[in-house]
Formats: structure tokens, C-alpha cells, sequence
């Protein structure tokens, strides 16, 4: 019990005391006394700082951060972006894995889709927008697949290169052993493109909050008839609209949500990552 | 000198039931490339590993031992001549790429255990996939194979988690699993350091005398290929025929005391001169190996 104790209290101090979490925490508290200090420097000091002075404060960023979590439309935006996210990001999973699996053991599908590939690869999802609004017969379905395209093209350049990178050997030996091609794709290229599956999802996922935000910016801005107000349109148009109404605490407070719910989701998928590739964990 | 004949007889009945996995490798070149323009790697090139010996083939860096081995292992064609195993063609006229299979198994040269699979994993992966064995005594058989080769206690590791030369003992129990005619080593202790390797080699001799597999082993260290081997076949630098082929007849079982007999310095003092001058030519025409 005493040294279970102790150790848990031995880990906490090495975590809480380690040198690289006070310069985290000093650093952090600079940032904001730096902001804070900046944004109210007419008050404070008589004078305007350039640029800082034009940014809400981090208190009044917090406070307004506080009635908002209070507001179930706050949170019914947070979730519609939430959703638009996972739909695309599993869309982008479920083909852009097969797919890429596809192009790295087949050389004549790789011979014919990569070119298109390489073509589509360097477009920015956002300059899909207008074609898929075009294309797709519902908003949503048109923000969902430029989201989808976010992670799309990310997951397949991982799983081509982490199939690819599979040591020759593993192959040889597997072969000798009486392994059949089945054999060998369930238990040499799926585990030996795991790692790079899990890159690819968890640098996908964070692209694709960047680009539902945009997405519903650009979708919805375009067309005031749908906007349906703050509630309507998920976290893009809440910042949209906090932007159209004036409210400067609520834009900061709509992108500092993004970034939770993107590193959230980022770090969810590296934790569900690690336990998948239990190889790779160093003890 | 009374030794009752039958308990003799019974005695080499166990330990070597039918000696078996013996290679005829009989005027084999290997061409990488096209037939005039490629790189010739191997080059009419003829010798025996006998059956339940252990051959030793010695070469500079990129002579093209490591192509012979793959060729006898399957995983890539010859451009002429013949592999034997026993009576078996393995590859030859009319079918120039041996099919890759339990009967010849490769512990590679910087080891090839899967690392998403645990030791026990890697070590029951032949006899899973060949469906010769049902998990569970496959299980068994592997645990005591692996306690009998000092390696308990890992069974649930991954190959990341352990040393470099318990790695490779786990490659060679993993390959030991298929119940092999000959085991094909590509120099496997060249990353490690000359301490572990001594350990390494009586380990493997150990597993030699216990299961008496036919072993072909390649090195570029004449004195690990003279301690290990019952014939020793010293190679040209690239491309690749046998300069010089030597039967070692210090008797088995050998211990490290070994090194410091006369004899052994003999052999030594026969091939260094032959080895090196091989190795001189590798290094001025600049060889690498892949
Ligand atoms: N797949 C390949 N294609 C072309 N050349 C190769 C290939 N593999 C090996 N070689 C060449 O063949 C020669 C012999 O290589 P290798 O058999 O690996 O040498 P060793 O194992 O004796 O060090 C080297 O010159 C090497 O560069
Ligand atoms: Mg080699």
C-alpha cells in the first residue's frame, strides 16, 4: 500500500516537478499575461499595442467561453461539426485504406491510378467547395466530402508508403514457412501498414477539422437562405456568424473549441493507435 | 574399446534418423539483369553441403553469396545450371526459380522476426501456417523448444523488446519449428560483438548436435567459419566460384577451447593468405552488397 502509494506520488512529482512542465506552465502564463496586458493596454497604459489591441482579452474570451458552454446551441454546433468530421473521416478510412492497400500490391492498379491520384492530390479541398456544392444534392453532403477529401488523400499517401516499406524479408520468410498469398496480405501487409495507417488517420483527422470549418464558412456564407442562424451550421458558421454580429469574444471562443475538439480527436486516435500497435510501445 | 555395436546402433538411430538436407549446387550462374549487359553475381559455380554437416561459406562483401543462398532458398531465379536437395531438382533447366519452402528455412542477415508478433508468435507462425500442428500444441512445442534453447521467459515479448543476439536465437528456434532439411544462415552474427557471437556460436552447435539439421552458413569471418564448420568453402570475390574448399577434421562436439589448438591455427594460417587476397580484389573494385 505504502509503496503503491509512493509510487503513484513518485510519478505524479516526477510528472508535475519535471522541468519540461514548468516551462511549459511559465510559458503558457507569459502568453496570456502577454495577451491580456496587450489587449487591454488602451486601459492599462493609455496606449493601443499594434495588432494584440485588436483582440479580445483572454478573460473576456473565458467569460464569453462560459456562457456559451451554458447554450445548447453551442453545443449543437459543436456536434454538427463533430459529425461532418467523423462522416468524412471514416468515408476517407473506409476507402482510402482498401485503396491504397490496392495501389501498393498491384502494379498494374497502380500504374493506372496513380496518375489520377497525383492530379487530384495537390487541389485544396477547399477549391472542391463550389463543385461539390454543385455536385452533391444537399449542403451537408457537399461539406461532408470536402471534409471526406481532407483526410482522403493523406490516409492513401500513408498506406501506399508504410505498404511499400515492408522489409522484402518478411515476405521471404513468410513465404518459406508456407504462408499463402491471403496468408501473407492478413498477417504481413496489414500489420506491417498498421503504423502508417495510424499516421495517416491522426494527422487526417486534424486536417480534416481545418477544412469542416472552412467548408461551412464558405458553404454557408455563400448562401444566407440556409444559414438558419448560429444554430443551424455547425462551428465554421458559428465563428461566420459571431464575425456578422460583431462578437469578437465569440470568434475567439469558437476557434479555441476547434482546437480542443481537434487535438481531442487527434490524441483519441493516437491512444486508439498505440493500443492496435502494441509492438511499437516503448516500455 | 567394448561398446556394445547395438546400443551404438541405436544410439546414432536417434540421433540421425536419415541424414537428409544435402544441396548439390552444380554449375549455377546468376546473372542480375539481361544475359550480356547485367551484372554477373555468380559464376559457374559447383559444390556439395553435405548432409547433416554444417557448411561454411566464406567471401568478401558483395561476392555473391547471399544471391546462391536465395537461389537455393527459392526466393529468386537462377540464370543457369542446378540446385539439388537430396534428389529433389530444386531449380534447374526448365525451371529456373525454386518454389520457396519449410523444407529450407533463411535466418536472414539482420533477422526477419515480424515485429507486430510476439517471440511465441513468430516462433508457432511454420506449423500455424503450413496447419500442420493445432495452435495449442503448437503452443507446447514451441515453449519447449524455446526453454530448451534458454529462452524462457520472453515468450510473450516482442522481438523489440529483446537483444540482438536473443533475437536470433528466437530466429533460429522459429526456423528449427518448420523441422527443416537445412537451415540457411546469411551471416547471422555480423551486427553483434565478438562476445556475444562466441556465446551465439556454441548456442548454435548446441542446436546442431541436438537436432543434427544439415546447416549452410555464410560469413565473411574465417575464424567463425572454421570453428563452425565440418568444410569450409572460401569463395572469389565477385563473381562467385569456390577458390578453395577445405574439410575441417577437428572432431565435433567443438568448444571455444578449439581456437587455440594447433590445428586450428593451421587452418587458419592455410586459408588467411587465400581470403585475403580475395579481399583485396573486392576493395579495389569497390563491392557492395545490397
Ligand atoms: N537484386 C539485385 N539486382 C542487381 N544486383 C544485385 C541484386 N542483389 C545483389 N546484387 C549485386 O550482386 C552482387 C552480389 O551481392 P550479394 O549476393 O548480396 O553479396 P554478398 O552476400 O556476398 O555480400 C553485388 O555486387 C550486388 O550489388
Ligand atoms: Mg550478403
Amino acid at each position: 500500500m505504502v509503496a503503491a502509494a509512493r509510487a503513484i506520488s513518485g510519478k505524479l512529482t516526477g510528472f508535475v516537478a519535471g522541468d519540461d512542465f514548468w516551462r511549459g506552465v511559465v510559458a503558457i502564463a507569459a502568453f496570456l499575461i502577454f495577451w491580456e496586458a496587450g489587449s487591454r493596454s488602451h486601459a492599462w497604459f493609455g496606449f493601443s499595442f499594434p495588432w494584440v489591441s485588436q483582440v479580445p482579452a483572454p478573460t473576456a474570451v473565458l467569460q464569453a467561453m462560459f456562457r456559451l458552454v451554458q447554450e445548447p446551441s453551442f453545443w449543437n454546433s459543436t456536434f454538427l461539426s463533430t459529425l461532418r468530421v467523423f462522416e468524412g473521416f471514416f468515408a476517407a478510412m473506409l476507402i482510402g485504406i482498401p485503396l491504397g492497400l490496392a495501389m501498393a500490391v498491384s502494379r498494374t492498379f497502380f500504374g493506372i491510378s496513380f496518375p489520377v491520384f497525383e492530379v487530384l492530390r495537390p487541389i485544396p479541398p477547399l477549391a472542391w467547395v463550389p463543385a461539390s456544392i454543385i455536385f452533391w444534392p444537399t449542403q451537408e453532403l457537399s461539406i461532408a466530402f470536402v471534409t471526406f477529401l481532407g483526410a482522403f488523400f493523406t490516409i492513401v499517401i500513408n498506406v501506399i508508403g508504410g505498404a511499400r516499406a515492408i522489409d522484402v524479408r518478411y515476405f521471404q520468410a513468410a513465404r518459406s514457412m508456407g504462408s499463402s498469398t491471403w496468408d501473407i496480405f492478413r498477417r504481413i501487409i496489414l500489420p506491417g501498414t498498421l503504423p502508417s495507417i495510424v499516421v495517416g488517420a491522426t494527422v487526417g483527422v486534424g486536417i480534416t477539422w481545418a477544412v469542416v470549418v472552412a467548408a461551412e464558412m464558405i458553404s454557408g456564407g455563400g448562401s444566407a437562405g440556409s444559414m438558419g442562424g448560429a444554430a443551424g451550421g455547425g462551428l465554421g458558421f458559428f465563428i461566420w456568424n459571431s464575425y456578422v454580429g460583431g462578437s469578437y469574444t465569440q470568434i475567439v471562443a469558437g476557434m479555441i473549441s476547434i482546437g480542443i475538439a481537434g487535438y481531442a480527436s487527434s490524441a483519441a486516435l493516437r491512444k486508439i493507435g498505440n493500443l492496435m500497435t502494441p509492438w511499437l510501445s516503448e516500455n | 574399446m567394448s561398446v556394445e555395436p547395438a546400443v551404438m546402433a541405436s544410439r546414432s538411430a536417434v540421433a540421425q534418423p536419415v541424414r537428409q538436407g544435402g544441396v548439390r549446387i552444380n554449375d549455377v550462374v546468376k546473372i542480375y539483369g539481361a544475359k550480356d549487359t547485367g551484372l554477373l553475381a555468380v559464376d559457374h559455380c559447383t559444390f556439395e553441403v553435405p548432409p547433416g554437416e554444417i557448411t561454411v561459406c566464406v567471401g568478401p562483401s558483395g561476392c555473391g553469396k547471399t544471391t546462391l543462398l536465395n537461389a537455393i532458398a527459392g526466393f529468386h531465379s537462377i540464370t543457369s545450371g542446378s540446385i539439388y536437395l537430396d534428389d529433389e531438382m530444386l531449380c534447374g533447366p526448365g525451371k529456373l526459380k525454386a518454389q520457396p519452402g519449410p523444407d529450407r528455412i533463411v535466418v536472414f542477415q539482420n533477422g526477419a522476426l515480424f515485429p507486430w508478433k510476439t517471440n511465441i508468435e513468430n516462433v508457432t507462425f511454420g506449423p500455424i501456417m503450413q496447419g500442420v500442428m493445432p495452435r495449442a500444441e503448437a503452443d507446447d512445442k514451441a515453449r519447449a523448444m524455446m526453454a530448451d534453447a534458454g529462452l524462457r521467459g520472453i515468450e510473450h515479448n516482442y522481438p523489440g523488446e529483446i537483444s540482438s543476439g536473443v533475437r536470433r536465437r528466437v530466429e533460429i528456434v522459429r526456423a528449427l519449428m518448420n523441422n527443416p532439411k537445412i537451415l540457411l544462415l546469411d551471416e547471422p552474427y555480423r551486427a553483434l560483438d565478438s562476445l556475444t557471437k562466441s556465446v551465439m556460436h556454441e548456442a548454435l552447435l548446441e542446436i546442431f548436435y541436438k537436432n543434427r539439421v544439415s546447416i549452410f552458413f555464410i560469413t565473411h569471418d574465417l575464424e567463425e567459419a572454421i570453428f563452425l564448420g565440418h568444410k569450409v568453402v572460401i569463395m572469389t570475390t565477385r563473381p562467385c566460384r569456390p577458390k578453395k574448399i577445405l574439410d575441417i577434421d577437428i572432431p565435433h562436439p567443438r568448444d571455444y577451447s578449439v581456437l587455440t589448438t594447433k590445428r586450428f591455427r593451421e587452418f587458419m594460417e592455410e586459408t588467411v593468405a587465400a581470403v585475403h587476397e580475395e579481399a583485396i580484389k573486392a576493395f579495389a573494385a569497390g563491392e557492395k552488397e545490397r
